[in-house]
C-alpha cells in the first residue's frame, strides 16, 4: 500500500506533465478506436451476411444483368430451398452525397430470406399491396427526416428519369450489426416501368439471385451445380457464398483498409514517443532519488519497478479514459457520417486492443529509462543535481 | 530601449544538448507530418490522374442523368446525330469514336482477390482521339478482331494480362496484344478493344457514350445549347477533363476528410509532446533563465529563445517527415473508385505546394505546443530564478 501510495504521488509530482501525457494518452487511444470502428464498419455487411444464403451474379461482372429466366432453373437444382432477386437501383436521393442503397426486390421471397430486417406485420402488409411502395432502413429514416407515408423521389442513374415511392415501412435491424441503410421496393414495378419507359435491357432482368439453401455445409456443391448449369450459355453465372460476395466488396477497397490500419498503428508510435519522453525526463530529473532508495538498500529491481509501474499507472488510465470516451464519440461520428457507414459500432475486440496497446505503450515506454536507473552507481547518482 | 534577441544558436545547442527527448519528440511530429503530408499527396496524385485523363478539345457525350459511362447507354440512332454535328472536327471523316464502357471482373496479382476492371471497346478513331496514349509493347488492337490492349497499370496490378495472355470474358476468347501508357492518366488502369466485338459480346445493342473532338474548344457552349434544343436527343456533353474531374470527386473527398481528420487528431498528440519537452526545458533551465535576465535580455526575447527552440524542434520533425512522405512517391496506390466502382491506379503527388504546407503545418504545431512553456519562461521572475538553484 505504501509503495501504491509512492507511485501515485510520483505520477502527480508533476501535475501539469501528469496531465498532458494522460491527455496525449487519451486522444491517441480515442484515435485508435475511432480507426478500428471505420475499419469493422467496412467489414460490416461481411459480418452480417449468412452462410446459407449464395448469391448468382452474371460471371462477366455485377454490371452485367441475368434474365429473369434463370430463376425457374435455379429453383430446382437439388439443396435450394427458396429464391429471390435484387437489382442495384442506384438512384440519387436528392443529391449524390445522399447515398445509400437501393434495390428493387420479389418483395415475399426477400423479406423471408432477410429475417433479421424487421418490420410490424401491418407494414409488411402495406408494402406487398402497393406496387409503388418502398421500405427503407430506420438509419435512412432517421437521416433525412422520413416517416411512414412520406413520399420519396429518386433519381436514376441507370433506369433514367425520376422514380416515383411511398414509404410504406421502416426496418429496423434484429442486431445492432443489421445494416439499416437501404431501400427496398417492387422489382415488378421496376420492371413495368422500364417497359413502359422503353428501356430494353433493364427488362426482364435482374443483378443477382439469392438463393437460400437448407445445409450450409453443402454451399460449395451448390454453388458449382447452378454455375454449370449456365456454362456456355449467353448468361453465365457465378455462385459464392454471401459472405464471400460481400467480402469481394471490402477486397476492392482493400488498400484502403490497409492505409487505415497502418495509420492506425502510426498513432501508437506517436505517442509511444511522447511517453517515453515523458518518462525519460522524469527518470532523469530523478536521478538523485533513485540513488538516494539504492543507497537505502533497495535492489536495482526494485527501482526499475517503480519506473515501470509509474509509466503503466499513467498508461493504463489515459487507455481506460481513451476507450470509455470511444463510445460517445464513435456515435456522434457514425451519426454524422449518416447513411455511408451503415453500421457505427465500437467492437468489443477494440476496447481490448485499445487497453492492451496503453499497457504496450506503457510498457515500452519505460524499458529504458528504468534499465538505466537500475544501473546508476550510487556516488554518481548522488553527486548529479 | 533595444530588444537585444537572445542568439538563434542558444536555441538549437539545447536541442542538441537533449538529443534523445528531441529526437523522441521530433519523432511524433515527424510521423504526423508524414501522414499530413502523405494523404495530400494521394488526393493530389488521384486528381492529377483523372485529370489528365481528360483532353481540353474532347468531349463526352453520355445520357442525360448517367454520372459514369458504365450506367449510361447512347442508342445507336443517336450515336449517328451526334457524329454529324457540325461542332465535331473531321479529319476525313469525323473525330468520333462511338464506345462502350463495361466492368469485367479480373484476379489481381498479389492477393488473388477479385476486383472490376474498366474495359472501353472503341472505334480505331477513338485511338486517335488520346493523344497522350501511347503504345509501350506489343501492338494496337485490330478492328473487328477479338484482341485487346492493357494499361500499364492493369498489368501491373492483375494477373493473366501479359502479353501473349488471354482472357476469357463474354464467350469468347481475348487475346492481349499490347500495353498502352496512358502517361500516368486513367487510361492506365484500362483495357480497349474493339467496340464492335466488345458488343457482340456482350449482347449489348446500345453504346456507353461517344467520344467526339470539337473544331474548337469554345464551339463547346453551341454544341451543349443544340443537344439542348434537339428533342430527339436524351443526351449530356461533357467535357472530358470535367468527366473525369467529377470521377474523383468521390474518393478524393473521402482521402481529404479521412487524411485531415487523422492529421488533425494526431497533431494534438505531437502538441502535448512539444508541450511536455518544452515545459521540461523551462523548468530545468530556470536558473539559467534567471541569469540571461540579469544579463539584461528582455522577456520578449526570453520568450522568443523558447518559442524558437519548439519550431526548431517541430521544423526538424516536419523535414523528416517530409523526407518520408517524398519516398511514398514511389509506390503506387490501387484501390477501386467509388464513382466508376472499378480498379484505378494512382500515385503520391508532391508539390511545392504540399511541401510547403507541411512545413507550416509542422511549424504550427511547435508554435502550438511551446507557446505555453515560452510564455511560463518569460514570466519567471529574476530573483527567484537564481535563488533557485
Amino acid at each position: 500500500m505504501l509503495i501504491f501510495n509512492l507511485l501515485l504521488r510520483n505520477v502527480w509530482r508533476h501535475k501539469g506533465r501528469a496531465a498532458l501525457t494522460f491527455l496525449g494518452l487519451l486522444v491517441a487511444t480515442l484515435a485508435f478506436g475511432l480507426l478500428s470502428t471505420v475499419v469493422s464498419a467496412w467489414y460490416a455487411g461481411a459480418e452480417g451476411a449468412s452462410n446459407a444464403r449464395l448469391i448468382t451474379r452474371n460471371s462477366i461482372s455485377l454490371v452485367f444483368p441475368l434474365p429473369i429466366s434463370h430463376a425457374e432453373r435455379i429453383r430446382q437444382v437439388d439443396g435450394v430451398s427458396s429464391l429471390s432477386w435484387a437489382n442495384w437501383f442506384g438512384g440519387i436521393y436528392k443529391e449524390p452525397k445522399n447515398f445509400f442503397p437501393q434495390f428493387a426486390i420479389q418483395p415475399e421471397s426477400y423479406l423471408n430470406a432477410y429475417p433479421e430486417y424487421l418490420l410490424t406485420e401491418a407494414e409488411r402488409t402495406d408494402f406487398l399491396r402497393d406496387r409503388r411502395a418502398v421500405v427503407i432502413g430506420r438509419k435512412i429514416a432517421n437521416s433525412y427526416g422520413l416517416k411512414v407515408g412520406d413520399n420519396l423521389t429518386l433519381k436514376g442513374t441507370i433506369y433514367p428519369g425520376d422514380w416515383e415511392f411511398q414509404v410504406a415501412g421502416i426496418y429496423e435491424g434484429r442486431q445492432t450489426s443489421t445494416d439499416t441503410a437501404q431501400l427496398f421496393f417492387h422489382w415488378d414495378y421496376l420492371n413495368e416501368e422500364a417497359k413502359r419507359r422503353n428501356l430494353p435491357r433493364s427488362q426482364n432482368t435482374t443483378g443477382v439471385f439469392i438463393v437460400q439453401i437448407a445445409e450450409p455445409a453443402r454451399a460449395a456443391e451448390i454453388s458449382l451445380q447452378i454455375d454449370s448449369l449456365f456454362r456456355n450459355s449467353a448468361y453465365e453465372t457465378l455462385t459464392e457464398t454471401e459472405k464471400a460476395f460481400q467480402l469481394g466488396f471490402v477486397a476492392m477497397t482493400e488498400a484502403i483498409v490497409v492505409a487505415i490500419q497502418i495509420v492506425s498503428y502510426v498513432v501508437i508510435l506517436i505517442i509511444m514517443a511522447v511517453m517515453a519522453n515523458t518518462m525519460a525526463m522524469t527518470a532523469r530529473e530523478r536521478t538523485g532519488e533513485y540513488a538516494t532508495l539504492k543507497a537505502l538498500g533497495f535492489s536495482p529491481q526494485f527501482v526499475a519497478g517503480l519506473i515501470t509501474a509509474e509509466s503503466l499507472m499513467l498508461a493504463v488510465f489515459g487507455g481506460i479514459a481513451g476507450a470509455v470516451i470511444t463510445f460517445p464519440v464513435a456515435r456522434t461520428f457514425g451519426d454524422a457520417m449518416g447513411t455511408i457507414f451503415p453500421v457505427f459500432e465500437v467492437a468489443s475486440q477494440t476496447t481490448v486492443m485499445q487497453l492492451i496497446l496503453a499497457l504496450i505503450v506503457g510498457l515500452v515506454a519505460s524499458v529504458i529509462p528504468a534499465w538505466r536507473a537500475s544501473r546508476i552507481r550510487i556516488v554518481e547518482g548522488l553527486r548529479a543535481i | 530601449m533595444t530588444i537585444t534577441a537572445v542568439p538563434l544558436h542558444y536555441s538549437l545547442r539545447n536541442l542538441w544538448v537533449r538529443r534523445v527527448t528531441t529526437l523522441l519528440t521530433a519523432g511524433g511530429m515527424a510521423l504526423v507530418v508524414f501522414v499530413f503530408a502523405t494523404s495530400l499527396m494521394l488526393d493530389a496524385g488521384l486528381k492529377r490522374t483523372l485529370v489528365a485523363t481528360g483532353e481540353p478539345d474532347n468531349v463526352i457525350v453520355s445520357r442525360k442523368g448517367s454520372t459514369t459511362e458504365v450506367q449510361s447507354a447512347v442508342e445507336r440512332s443517336q450515336a449517328a446525330v451526334i457524329a454529324a454535328l457540325p461542332e465535331v472536327a473531321v479529319i476525313g471523316e469525323p473525330l468520333a469514336s462511338r464506345e462502350i464502357v463495361m466492368l469485367i471482373s479480373l484476379a489481381k496479382k498479389q492477393s488473388g482477390k477479385v476486383s472490376n476492371a474498366m474495359i472501353r471497346g472503341m472505334e480505331q478513331t477513338g485511338v486517335t482521339l488520346r493523344r497522350k496514349v501511347s503504345l509501350m509493347e506489343g501492338r494496337m488492337f485490330r478492328p473487328g478482331s477479338n484482341e485487346i490492349v492493357v494499361g500499364r497499370s492493369v498489368r501491373a496490378q492483375f494477373a493473366g494480362v501479359e502479353l501473349g495472355e488471354s482472357l476469357f470474358f463474354g464467350g469468347r476468347q481475348w487475346y492481349v496484344v499490347g500495353v498502352i501508357d496512358g502517361a500516368r492518366s486513367g487510361f492506365d488502369s484500362e483495357i480497349w478493344g474493339d467496340v464492335n466485338s466488345l458488343m457482340q459480346s456482350f449482347r449489348r445493342n446500345a453504346y456507353s457514350s461517344i467520344v467526339i473532338r470539337l473544331t474548337d474548344p469554345q464551339h463547346y457552349d453551341t454544341l451543349v445549347d443544340r443537344l439542348n434544343n434537339d428533342p430527339r436527343i436524351t443526351l449530356a456533353a461533357k467535357r472530358e477533363a470535367d468527366y473525369y474531374a467529377e470521377q474523383s470527386a468521390g474518393l478524393s473527398r473521402f482521402i481529404q476528410i479521412l487524411g485531415l481528420t487523422l492529421a488533425g487528431i494526431f497533431s494534438v498528440g505531437a502538441i502535448i509532446g512539444a508541450t511536455i519537452t518544452m515545459q521540461a526545458a523551462v523548468a530545468s533551465r530556470t536558473a539559467e533563465i534567471g541569469t540571461l535576465r540579469a544579463l539584461g535580455f528582455q522577456r520578449q526575447s526570453i520568450l522568443l529563445a523558447f518559442l524558437a527552440e519548439a519550431v526548431g524542434l517541430a521544423l526538424l520533425g516536419a523535414v523528416v517527415g517530409l523526407m518520408l512522405a517524398a519516398m511514398m512517391q514511389w509506390v503506387e496506390f490501387s484501390t477501386t473508385n467509388f464513382q466508376s466502382f472499378s480498379e484505378l491506379a494512382f500515385g503520391f503527388e508532391l508539390s511545392l505546394g504540399i511541401a510547403l504546407a507541411s512545413l507550416a503545418f509542422g511549424v504550427a504545431m511547435g508554435v502550438a505546443g511551446g507557446m505555453v512553456p515560452a510564455i511560463r519562461a518569460a514570466r519567471i521572475g529574476i530573483v527567484e530564478a537564481l535563488r533557485c538553484n
